[in-house]
């Protein structure tokens, strides 16, 4: 008998495009065996029932109203920052400076604080440090960009450097403005007469962040879609041949954008030194910069989408914090549960992308 | 058929991309000591099937049988082993290496590399079949056809018998031609099995043996060359008969519209590109631009289009009411804001005429998104005129809010030049405006070019197919080296004279 030669065993064939409704099913599939893979982590490692780690998980994000506020605070401190990246990154201006940036804002602010209390009336402070926090973040913004355009230097690399010369930075006035003296930190600023502390809003001290940062998701997301600059944005994005092609001058979209993308970072800076820390230390932005790029990239740089990725991230950040407390596991459990469940979450993206075949059992006769 | 046993018999191949049905139950035999042209408009399945072949794509069914023996291959690695080598239309060469090196690079021979003996073997190639190349020569110093011929080599030196060539001439002059169809018979004649992929019926005439067309991913037949006729393929080709005259009107009114003087161009690593070309487009006129490809005529246009910085001569454009106004140093919004509607169809349809990712109303707005005074786009009007390029021109595409890069060839260039001329343009230019199309949507771009030239637009025409530029061109400026090597009028032209005023400068001069 002639023998009946076989093909691969699976091979991968790449999808055209799938309706949306498949495409959520896929993520929600994802989610769901993200969750069993945790729970059987979560067993084998530790002997604990996986039910009462979600339940604790879901308990730390939203189990009473205060944790309810702060998981939202800290959604919209990472939203501002994913908005701030992506204007960048729709352009394919790999910005991963966004720590940095934002963290210009914080000493801007801070420095506002400190310096100017006693000087000026409380509302024009308030005033001066929005428009230093965003100059400042635009500032850490612009340098990159300039050298981008005119010497077309890698912006990657520039970025994350200009993250550690404001860290140092810092670091230096940590230790100028200290109090007490040799603290090594600063400490609240301003604690008794609250002096350029941003104002509450109906009586909330979590409100005023949440709501600038919703007015921000939709001024970003009619820029980028409804106007001329974002229509520029993207097609210098997609083929700086075609831009120049049409007359658009590429340098100066890559100046204009990255501007944007440091004031906004300036302006989440804002809102963590002077609407929720009141004070400036060197981790004070926590990683949320690179956090950022992963909301941005999750959303396929859709601010709206950005609303749902955000939250989940920092849910899963609180939740996983709240199950190493309540069951004494080490810190790092929660990282590896947030670790198994984004790896699921990124990774099913292949499958909407591709579908993997099998050879047929039994091999049809030619 | 005859008892011949074929070295390829492919049955019932099918191979599906997403929904699309690239390649749907197609039968094909590929007979040793025969060349055999696979024909089909562009889309039909032609490069799919014969990179099933090679081993770059797994069929999702079907079966192969090599010397009726049944294989599965799974990777180029596999069909080399099975003597079959593929040439494709883009060169995968390294630039930097010599044709010695690159022929042997990813081969596993025992011992230590010997790169003497190497160029001896190929000198031996070279000699069997009538190549000319210098095995020692490195890549980048090497023009188009030498590269070509360094990839069949390549593919000859690991022992394929059965070669598949995508497209070999589209690159090539009419000479370099020549010289590549008398290697290919040779290579019949040495009994290997031939398979060119091509579109361009008079080579098929020319070359080969046998015919075999698809169409939609569709086998449709196959028959000895001689026993069918350029109509017939047309017609089984595209599925319903088609006129093969391109139109030429006179031209009414030629005025002066843009002068070219003595303009010189140097790329950024100080190549000359264009050296003292002189020339004047007319309007109502299409001036074809002849050449090798990579002899000035990109930088030709872009210079005109306001793209590439010149370093010296003058281009200007001429009013209807003889006002000239000077065109270099200025970018293209410059150009625009003079009034100037100057049109440009790059080479690049995808890359530059177009952004790929972006669906046909956000095209349509590349010019016009400046329009109006205020911070928002108007996304109304270029929704407006996708839906009148779609209709007019019949672009098929599932709707306008479909990306382009889903569009066939022929679709993008469609949707390209209608966006153009939707400007209402004086001056047309146009880069190898049907590269890549199949005949029905290269006889529309024809029939859009010259409705352009009629209605007063001087058009520049730059082209590779030699036939073509002789049947739509009023006259025909042909470039060499960057230098304008002649201008002749294109009715009574002949291929030949042009051809070698492409190649060398003044053309026959030398023979006179």
């Amino acid at each position: 008998m002639n023998k009946q030669s076989k093909g691969p065993l699976v091979h991968i064939v790449k999808r055209g495009s799938l309706p949306w409704y498949a495409a959520w099913g896929i993520r929600a599939l994802a989610i769901v065996l993200a969750l069993i893979a945790c729970a059987l982590v979560t067993t084998v490692t530790t002997g604990e029932n996986p039910i009462q780690v979600y339940a604790a998980m879901i308990d730390g994000a939203f189990g009473t109203a205060r944790k309810t506020w702060i998981t939202f605070q800290n959604m919209s401190v990472l939203l501002c920052i994913s908005l701030a990246v992506t204007p960048a990154f729709r352009m394919r201006f790999w910005n991963i400076g966004a720590e940095g940036q934002t963290l210009a804002g914080c000493l801007a602010t801070a420095a506002c604080m400190i310096l100017l209390a006693d000087k000026l009336p409380n509302w024009l402070l308030i005033c001066t440090m929005i428009l230093s926090a965003i100059a400042a973040g635009a500032v850490w913004g612009l340098i990159p960009a300039i050298f981008k355009a005119k010497w077309n230097t890698n912006e990657t690399l520039f970025t994350l450097m200009m993250n550690y010369v404001a860290t140092q930075l810092v670091a230096y006035f940590v230790i100028l403005w200290e109090v007490p003296k040799g603290a090594g930190k600063i400490g609240i600023i301003n604690q008794s007469s609250e002096l350029g502390w941003l104002p509450q809003l109906f009586g909330s001290k979590y409100l005023l962040s949440i709501i600038v940062v919703a007015i921000a998701t939709i001024l970003m997301y009619l820029y980028l879609n409804y106007t001329k600059q974002g229509y520029e944005i993207a097609v210098v994005g997609e083929s700086e041949r075609t831009a120049r092609y049409v007359g658009i001058k590429v340098e100066k979209v890559i100046i204009r954008t990255m501007a944007i993308s440091g004031a906004v970072c300036g302006l989440a800076g804002l809102l963590l030194v002077g609407g929720i820390n009141h004070t400036v230390t060197t981790t004070i932005v926590g990683g949320r910069g690179f956090t950022a790029v992963m909301v941005s990239w999750l959303a396929k740089f859709d601010p709206i989408i950005m609303i749902f990725t955000s939250l989940l991230l920092v849910f899963l950040e609180r939740g996983a914090s709240e199950i190493s407390t309540d069951f004494g596991l080490n810190q790092s459990f929660s990282d590896i549960i947030t670790g198994i469940i984004l790896f699921f979450i990124i990774g099913c993206e292949f499958f909407i992308n591709y579908k993997i075949s099998f050879r047929k059992a039994a091999g049809k006769e030619g | 058929m005859d008892n011949k046993t074929p070295a390829v018999r492919m049955r019932n191949i099918t191979k599906t991309f997403g929904p699309v049905v690239a390649n749907d139950k197609v039968w094909l035999d590929i007979y040793r000591g025969e060349i055999l042209a696979l024909l089909g408009e562009n889309g039909s399945g032609k490069t799919t099937l014969m990179n099933m072949l090679s081993g770059i794509y797994f069929p999702d069914e079907g079966q192969i049988s090599i010397d009726g023996r049944e294989v599965v291959i799974r990777s180029p690695k596999d069909a080399f082993d099975l003597g079959i080598g593929m040439i494709h239309q883009h060169f995968k060469l390294v630039d930097v290496l010599s044709a010695a090196e690159n022929i042997v690079l990813g081969l596993h021979e025992p011992g230590r590399l010997d790169l003497e003996k190497v160029a001896e073997r190929i000198r031996g190639i070279c000699n069997a079949y009538g190549f000319e190349v210098d095995p020692h020569q490195k890549i980048y110093d090497m023009s188009v056809s030498q590269k070509q011929t360094v990839e069949i080599i390549k593919v000859l030196y690991r022992g394929a018998d059965i070669l598949i060539l995508d497209e070999p001439t589209a690159v090539l002059t009419p000479q370099e031609t020549d010289k590549l169809f008398a290697v290919l018979r040779n290579m019949r004649n040495d009994g290997k099995a031939v398979v060119i992929i091509t579109h361009k019926l008079h080579e098929v005439e020319e070359l080969s043996d046998r015919v075999a067309i698809l169409r939609h991913g569709q086998f449709i037949g196959d028959m000895p060359t001689k026993k069918t006729n350029a109509q017939e393929m047309t017609n089984m080709m595209v599925g319903h008969a088609v006129s093969l005259n391109i139109e030429r009107p006179e031209p009414v009114d030629p005025k002066p519209r843009i002068e070219v003087k003595n303009l010189t161009v140097r790329s950024i690593d100080g190549v000359l590109k264009l050296d003292d070309v002189s020339f004047t487009a007319y309007s109502g006129e299409i001036l074809g631009i002849a050449g090798i490809s990579g002899c000035g005529q990109k930088e030709l246009l872009e210079s005109i289009a306001g793209l590439q910085p010149t370093e010296g001569g003058s281009i200007c454009y001429i009013e209807d009411n003889g006002e000239r106004e000077e065109l270099i140093g200025k970018d293209p919004l410059a150009i625009a804001d003079m009034g100037v509607s100057l049109s440009f169809v790059p080479e690049d349809r995808l890359g530059m005429g177009l952004v790929g990712n972006m669906d046909l109303a956000d095209n349509m707005m590349l010019r016009s998104f400046r329009r109006g005074r205020g911070f928002f786009t108007d996304r109304k009007s270029p929704k407006k005129l996708a839906q009148d390029v779609v209709h007019d021109l019949e672009v098929s595409t599932p709707s306008i809010s479909t990306p382009v890069r889903r569009l066939s060839g022929g679709n993008v260039q469609k949707v390209l030049v209608g966006r153009e001329i939707a400007s209402a343009p004086t001056v047309l230019l146009t880069a190898y405006a049907v590269r890549g199309l199949d005949i029905n949507s290269s006889y529309t771009i024809y029939d859009l070019i010259n409705r352009q030239k009629q209605a007063g637009v001087a058009v520049i025409y730059v082209g590779e197919d030699l036939d073509v530029l002789l049947e739509l061109a009023d006259r025909i400026l042909v470039l060499c080296g960057g230098k304008v090597s002649g201008i002749v009028p294109g009715r009574g032209a002949k291929k030949r004279d042009v051809g070698m005023m492409m190649t060398r400068l003044g053309g026959n001069a030398a023979n006179e």
